[in-house]
């Protein structure tokens, strides 16, 4: 079984955020309760209460049970996000101001990421110019993409659709345009693409070929 | 009266020299609160600015550009001219040497000095406005390498900020030195206010770490200009050394603008809660370990930069351990409450705000400080919420408490407190409309400093711009009230209208020239009262 990443953070928030509420609400009913129940009206003298060391020790050390807590949920589902599947698929993304291109191992490139379905994918990152950062919101990974670094990510496109990619690191005038879209198909129609992809390239490498020879010829010609 | 106060004295100089001459540590204060105050608004205008831009996805009011120079002006304002200066320059200048028994700070000239730092520092960002490239568009982070390829104004406005940070740099050492040896008779460390344990610890932040900031906004200046090589990949240098440097310097930054917002609330509630605070000793000794271990976890802005995974779990491990202080600190203060004799005047109901919107800002820093969480959420709207719950419904809100706690000590006047309450009201009704929905905007994936969005994301970009529109108009009751209380003719003489116990209450309103006739000799702790019952366990 590969780790289900989403499942993962969603969990860590939940636990987090669900931790969290219950400490709020704690501090924040007892609060108004001892406004309420002690106001000046209700209680016109104060008692002289200075400290209490039993209660300094607990609430010092059940938070710090409960951020453990946190920390692991946090930590085992990061180990993961860094752990990609040795049968995973490779991606070169480049990030120049202002949009994303990728690159398949075949050497084939485009604008958009179609990936298979079901097959693990590995992102290396590299920016062309400032610091970008590639952020898929729907399969809850990030990383930063920063000249002169070779940084990398993985997700795991289990259903088929189209999902958002934003750039995420503040790049300069056109930062919020520098968006694209991850197309997750059927592996089938997936490898028809890319060898589709590589036919169309290679002819039109051939194509520019013969252009230059055929300029060539003509230059020659003319001469 | 036997007695001319501060307000009145009338020295070598007239009118406005009178005050942009004196060293008096109380008419500094309030240099300081009339520019602070003039930069809070303006950079709250633009903060308005940018929230009605969002109104809309596309162009609503500005382009693209003007929305870049927007958020990194709002953002450069309210951190180094607003939130970094904060309550120690104002309450801390005007409060620091009454609360200790002394005439003064311990450097008065080197104070004024301070404040002039500081105005130049806010000039040079005004005159980088209009001179060579422009406005700076960086965002207040001047990341590397793109604050090396904009052609706007880098240079000027980093060195405004390194300006500013030397304001800060002899601020610190002046309460350290004031602290240490300007306390009067009776005085011990563990008599002191906690307000002074607050700014004690701050110092100690500005004193070490603001010198990081300065060399590295100088190596900005000279990667600019020269292309030495430090920054820029290109030429062999590390942008993520950078972001080290930076945020090294600008995490602690963050607790510099929260302790003393925290000493303030360790004032504010044994004040109206008629006793003792609830565990001084916690309260002091978790302001010095936030200060400590707040060096140590600055890699948590950076944990999709790709720095090593060993550092992001440390980092992560750190940023977990330094929630326990904040929190023994909100535990201690509910308690105070318990068995009190509750008023629930204005400054107390700022306090109470305070606790709750802080509170939300520290546990969600948790989901930040979360590794797995920390990647999907970092650089979205969730953060833009998490830092305004924690320095403006933390540290800002609480510069306001500040400002009603102690307005009539510092004028002799006094605000209607209905205003007050009503104002705070809608206060916490905006602030919480403005900023909720940034929260989810976030955890869906809207990234922050973005001109234009999904449409999928407007509804809440709605709900937040109206939610700016209350918030402001609570804000703006709240300052109205208190300029038509100091403008009232009425004067408010009472020296302790709270019943306060600490030395700033036992001196005449407002405080003479040199706070004191006779240096006080002290004998209790500061919320110390004889007048109490005693608990029934302790025969
Ligand atoms: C009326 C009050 C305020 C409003 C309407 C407001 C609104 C905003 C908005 C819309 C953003 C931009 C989000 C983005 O595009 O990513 C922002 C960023 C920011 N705000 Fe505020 N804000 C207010 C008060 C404050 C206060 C009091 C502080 C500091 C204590 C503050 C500090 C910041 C900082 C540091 C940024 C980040 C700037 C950057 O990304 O470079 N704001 N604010
Ligand atoms: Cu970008
Ligand atoms: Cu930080």
């Amino acid at each position: 079984m590969r780790p289900d990443i989403v499942r993962q953070t969603d969990i860590t928030f939940i636990v987090i955020v669900g931790i969290s509420f219950l400490l709020l609400a704690l501090v924040t009913a007892a609060m108004f309760y001892f406004i309420y129940k002690y106001s000046r009206k209700k209680n016109p003298v104060a008692t002289d209460i200075t400290g209490n060391t039993t209660l300094e020790i607990l609430w010092t050390a059940i938070p710090l049970v409960l951020v453990m807590v946190m920390f692991f949920f946090g930590y085992s589902g990061f180990k993961q996000m860094r752990n990609a599947p040795s049968d995973a698929m490779t991606v070169k993304v480049t990030g120049r101001m202002w949009a994303w291109s990728y690159e398949y191992d075949n050497g084939v490139k485009s604008d958009t990421l179609f990936v298979p379905k079901g097959i693990p994918i590995k992102l290396e990152l590299s920016s062309a110019d400032v610091n970008h950062s590639f952020y898929m919101p729907a399969f809850r990974v990030k990383e930063d993409v920063i000249p002169g670094r070779k940084n990398y990510m993985w997700f795991d496109p289990k259903e088929e659709g189209r999902y958002q990619v934003e750039c995420a690191e503040y790049c300069g005038l056109s930062h919020s345009y520098m968006l694209s879209q991850v197309l997750v198909l059927p592996a089938e129609k997936f490898n028809t693409w890319l060898a589709e992809s590589k036919l169309k390239e290679n002819a039109d490498t051939t194509k520019m070929q013969t252009d230059t020879i055929k300029s060539k010829q003509d230059t020659l010609k003319t001469k | 009266m036997d007695y001319v106060s501060y307000l009145d004295y009338k020295g070598k100089h007239k009118g406005l020299l009178g005050w942009i001459l004196s060293t008096d540590h109380k008419r500094i204060a309030i240099l300081y609160l009339v520019s602070l105050v003039s930069f809070f608004l303006i950079a709250m205008t633009i903060g308005v600015l940018m929230r009605l831009e969002m109104l809309t996805p596309g162009k609503t009011i500005v382009d693209p550009q003007t929305y870049n120079a927007l958020f990194t002006l709002h953002g450069v304002i309210m951190i180094f001219l607003f939130i970094i200066p904060g309550i120690p320059v104002v309450f801390g200048n005007f409060f620091l040497p009454i609360m200790l028994g002394a005439k003064d700070v311990a450097f008065p000239r080197l104070n004024l000095l301070s404040w002039y730092l500081y105005i130049g520092g806010a000039f040079l960002v005004v005159i980088s406005l209009f001179v060579g490239g422009g406005p700076i568009d960086t965002g207040w982070t001047f990341y590397v390498p793109y604050s090396l390829r904009t052609q706007s104004n880098v240079t000027l406005a980093v060195f405004a900020a390194f300006v500013i940070g030397f304001s800060s740099i002899l601020t610190g050492l002046n309460f350290i030195v004031t602290i240490h040896r300007m306390r009067c008779p009776g005085m011990t460390w563990f008599k002191m206010p906690l307000f002074v344990w607050g700014l004690y610890s701050t110092s100690w932040i500005q004193l070490l770490a603001t010198p990081v900031l300065g060399i590295t906004l100088i190596l900005i200046m000279l990667e600019r200009t020269f292309g030495i090589g430090i920054f820029d990949p290109a030429l062999g240098g590390d942008p993520l050394l950078y972001q080290h440097l930076f945020w090294i310097y600008s995490h602690p930054a963050v607790y510099i603008m929260v302790l003393p917002a925290m000493g303030l609330v360790s004032e504010i509630i044994p004040t109206f809660s008629k006793k003792d605070i609830f565990g001084y000793g916690p309260i002091a000794m978790s302001s010095l370990a936030i200060a400590f271990i707040g060096y140590l976890v600055w890699g948590h802005h950076m944990f999709s930069t790709g720095i090593s995974d060993t550092s992001r779990a440390i980092f992560s491990f750190l940023t977990f351990i330094v929630a326990i202080p904040s929190g023994v600190k909100i535990f201690n203060w509910v308690a105070t409450m318990y068995k009190g004799s509750i008023e629930t005047r204005a400054p107390f109901m700022f306090v109470v705000a305070f606790i709750v919107i802080f509170s939300i800002g520290g546990l969600t820093g948790l989901v930040l400080g979360s590794l797995n969480t920390d990647i999907h959420l970092t650089d979205t709207y969730f953060v833009v919420a998490h830092f305004h719950y924690v320095m403006f419904g933390g540290m800002g809100l609480l510069f306001f408490g500040g400002l009603h706690y102690w307005f009539p000590k510092m004028f002799g006047k006094m605000y209607n407190e209905r205003a007050a309450k009503w104002g705070l009201l809608l206060f916490v009704i905006g602030f919480n409309t403005l900023y909720f929905p940034m929260f989810i905007m976030g955890y869906l994936g809207m990234p922050r400093r973005y001109y234009d969005y999904l449409p999928e994301y407007q509804i809440y970009h709605v709900i937040s711009t109206v939610g700016s529109w209350i918030l402001v108009t609570g804000i703006l009751i709240l300052v109205i009230n208190l300029i038509k209380g100091l403008l009232s003719k009425e004067k408010y003489l009472d020296p302790n209208p709270w019943g306060g116990t600490t030395l700033e209450w036992k001196v005449p309103t407002p405080p003479e020239l040199e706070n004191f006739q006779e240096i006080p000799t002290v004998e209790h702790g500061p919320y110390y009262r004889d007048n109490l019952i005693k608990p029934e366990n302790s025969h």
